[in-house]
């Protein structure tokens, strides 16, 4: 029954995409697809926190720009006149920094409590800080000033993009262990705030720190994993490819991309989904149901609950770090205005409470679906205002208002199929699958 | 000579703003420990809520305005107020109702209603970008200023000016008459002390007979009372747009957790806490530093701690300190 469900939906999917790409275009159809691939992969790592442990992230667009943060700096080129000018300064900075807190940490270790040693964690705070930004304030305007135009921050490490997907996670895992040791054990309202905060503030570093990631001027030209457009159309084994499939050369071509990185995609989606359900059908994730359901009597049961709380935030985490870092590849460039809450955050979360949350396969759904008529939705949205109003006069301020704030309908519309969901459909179109193993 | 102009520099740049910043933050965090303390779950659609209030009184306000009506020196949105606050208590109530309602009667974990109010600060959000656009509206008017900065310097002969705005007159004063308004409710009325009941022992308020239809609705009014209160007078401090009253729920949710979550004292104390070291810490302290040391010495930099940029980082990194170091925050609030 719950096969053929699941077949039933996927091959919707299918079917709506292959209209798409009849009626507009494949390569509309193709990005959609691979758009889908990658949301899909950000509901899972949601799905693996919320589904999973009942934990409420409401922060995962700093765990999706970390993981863009991570393509850039491991893909891009170094750039060695950058490094010359300030590299030094900013890594001594760093150590400044680490030594500082390193410094109050072991001040609030060793000394006893009093109002001594809250003077002194202080001090050392507050002089470890001056000194860490004597060193990198002028390291920082020495980068930026280095050809500004074109490069003007720091670069990467020039390895394979590929390689920035799992080192994406990481990052996004690292920050998520710190934010979890903090909040969780806490109230749950905690923890969502916390990642409300962490996200806004991962997103105001990138945009402001313009050494690191060229800040709004943004790192175009990320390389590729897969050829190029123009390589291949020069191509001949390509021309001749094209020529018997009887298609047009740059089209082709660009259809050819898309496919490559949905075939990357998919594999990534595959083996996280593969790994997430393994974990979830062994005994860790029927320990993390019990949880879940019922915290009180897993913690009797001798189960470390904070402890478990936070194994799964980091987990989950990470899963959305990796697809920050294949996003950010596929656009090949990363523009950290373009870093949204309702589109990183809440379109995220709409995917898992409507795909089915707790069910893997449900959060995959919902990341093709949701992601699908979010961006079907905003020609249907024109096409309706511009029906609804078509008998007001050519010149009517109030239809020119309505036109123009069709585009805000997405926002409304994301939070009536939340709350509609929530109430009415709780468990989502692909419900958990619960009972005997 | 010296020290008047730094202390008066600092009043200008530091105490007056984070005054008026503080209060209005006070105001917007005491709607949320208010909800907490009743409803039980953090309101992420308080900021929303906020906006929409705002809206309302923006709305008002343009009417007035364009029938001639207005305070002379006030603002005319002050006399629109009561208009957006009935509005916006309709709107809350009418989430209530279709909303939130059903969870209380389910009896459903915090973490539900979180996510309930997240789709209504969506929905929020959509209508009022819908009604009022996503741009800044400028709906101010009246006198500019109590204190001007030139008038001031001519009349105590001092190099530094102080401005006071009559917005933040108006927020500070607003602010003092309607906490004192909520403290008198809260603690001499009926209802208001059936609530506070409800809030320290549910179980214990409905056996005595206390009507929790009726806490919840005044709780709602109360709370969309001052969500437009303090998003009406933040409007008129600085500006009105919507993407900033989303961001203003980072401030106010720190400021009632550091304060004490559900604590309306603790809320108030907050407000001021996260102001103060916002402004403090973003502010650049070169020309203070100029007056203070002897001499014409004046330090090359601007010493600033941290860009404004980064003003919400600072709400940020307290709320962790004290989640860290005592999470029931400086005043004791309900149970972790």
């Amino acid at each position: 029954m719950t096969m053929n469900r699941n077949f039933l939906y996927f091959a919707i999917m299918a079917v709506l995409l292959v209209i798409v790409g009849q009626f507009q275009s494949w390569n509309l159809s193709l990005s959609i697809l691979n758009l889908c691939l990658i949301s899909a992969i950000m509901a899972l790592g949601v799905n693996i926190q919320w589904g999973y442990a009942g934990l409420f992230n409401v922060g995962i667009m700093g765990f999706a720009a970390l993981g863009g943060l991570a393509a850039v700096l491991i893909s891009m080129p170094p750039v060695p006149a950058a490094w010359a000018a300030g590299g030094g300064g900013v890594l001594l900075s760093a150590l400044a920094g680490a030594a500082t807190i390193i410094g109050c940490i072991v001040a609030y270790a060793k000394l006893p409590k009093g109002r001594a040693r809250s003077a002194i964690i202080v001090a050392i705070g507050v002089i470890g800080f001056f000194i860490m930004r004597g060193i990198f304030v002028p390291a920082t305007d020495a980068i930026e000033s280095v050809d500004a135009a074109k490069t003007g921050y720091l670069g990467g490490l020039g390895l394979p993009v590929i390689l920035a997907w799992p080192i994406g996670g990481l990052l996004a895992g690292g920050v998520a262990w710190v934010i979890g040791k903090i909040t969780l054990g806490l109230r749950s309202d905690y923890l969502a705030i916390a990642t409300l905060g962490i996200s806004e503030i991962i997103v105001a570093i990138m945009k402001n720190e313009d050494w690191m990631t060229r800040g709004v001027k943004n790192v175009n030209g990320l390389p590729r994993p897969v050829p190029f457009e123009i390589d291949l159309q020069q191509a001949e084994w390509f021309q001749n490819l094209s020529a018997s499939l009887g298609q047009d050369v740059v089209i082709f071509s660009s259809i050819f991309v898309k496919l490559c990185y949905a075939g990357l995609f998919l594999a990534v989606l595959l083996a996280i989904f593969w790994l997430s359900e393994r974990a979830l059908k062994s005994p860790w994730g029927r320990m993390m149901r019990a949880i879940r359901d019922n915290e009180v009597s897993a913690n009797a049961m001798g189960k470390d609950v904070t402890w478990r709380h936070l194994q799964v935030f980091v987990l989950g985490s990470m899963v959305v770090g990796i697809a920050g870092a294949m996003l950010t590849t596929l656009d090949g460039q990363l523009t950290p205005a373009s870093y949204q809450p309702l589109r990183f955050t809440f379109l995220i979360w709409v995917m898992v409470i409507v795909g089915g949350s707790g069910n893997n396969m449900g959060a995959v759904l919902g990341g093709f679906v949701v992601w699908f008529f979010w961006v079907e939705a905003e020609p249907i949205g024109i096409w309706l205002m511009d029906t609804l109003t078509s008998g007001m006069a050519e010149d009517s301020g109030l239809r020119a208002h309505l036109l123009d704030s069709a585009a805000h309908m997405r926002l409304m519309t994301m939070g009536v199929i939340l709350l509609l969901v929530l109430r009415f459909s709780p468990r989502g179109l692909l419900p958990e699958k619960t009972g005997h193993h | 000579m010296e020290l008047l102009n730094a202390l008066i520099l600092m009043a200008n740049f530091v105490l007056v703003p984070a005054l008026a910043y503080g209060s209005q933050l006070a105001l917007g965090a005491l709607g949320v420990t208010l909800i907490y303390g009743i409803l039980r779950f953090s309101n992420f659609a308080h900021g929303d809520t906020m906006a929409f209030g705002t809206m309302a009184v923006i709305l008002f306000t343009w009417w007035f305005q364009s029938m001639g009506i207005n305070l002379g020196p006030l603002p005319t949105a002050l006399l629109a107020l009561p208009f957006g606050i009935a509005i916006c208590a309709g709107f809350v109530l009418a989430t209530d109702k279709l909303v939130y309602k059903f969870y209380r009667q389910q009896r459903a974990a915090p973490v539900i209603y979180v996510i309930a109010s997240v789709g209504v600060m969506f929905v929020l959000n959509g209508i009022v970008r819908f009604i009022i656009g996503p741009d800044d509206q400028a709906f101010a008017d009246g006198e500019r200023f109590i204190v001007r900065a030139r008038s001031f310097k001519e009349w105590t002969g001092l190099e530094e000016g102080l401005t006071i705005k009559v917005s933040q007159g108006i927020t500070v004063i607003t602010a003092v008459l309607v906490v004192a308004a909520l403290f008198w409710f809260l603690n001499r009325t009926r209802t208001g002390k059936s609530m506070r009941a409800f809030s320290d022992n549910e179980d214990l308020a409905l056996l005595s007979g206390i009507n929790p239809d009726k806490v919840v609705m005044v709780t709602w009014i109360i709370a969309a009372a001052l969500a437009t209160i303090a998003g009406t007078l933040y409007g008129l401090d600085k500006s009105f747009k919507p993407f900033t009253y989303f961001q203003l729920l980072l401030p106010i949710f720190a400021a009632a957790i550091v304060g004490g979550l559900g604590n309306p004292l603790g809320a108030i104390a907050g407000g001021y806490v996260i102001a103060f070291s916002e402004i403090m810490v973003t502010y650049a302290y070169k020309k203070f530093i100029g007056y203070m040391a002897p001499g014409d010495w004046s330090p090359d930099s601007l010493l600033q701690l941290l860009g404004t940029n980064y003003k919400f980082s600072v709400s940020f990194v307290i709320l962790l300190l004290v989640l860290l170091l005592r999470p029931t925050g400086l005043f004791k609030g309900k149970s972790v």
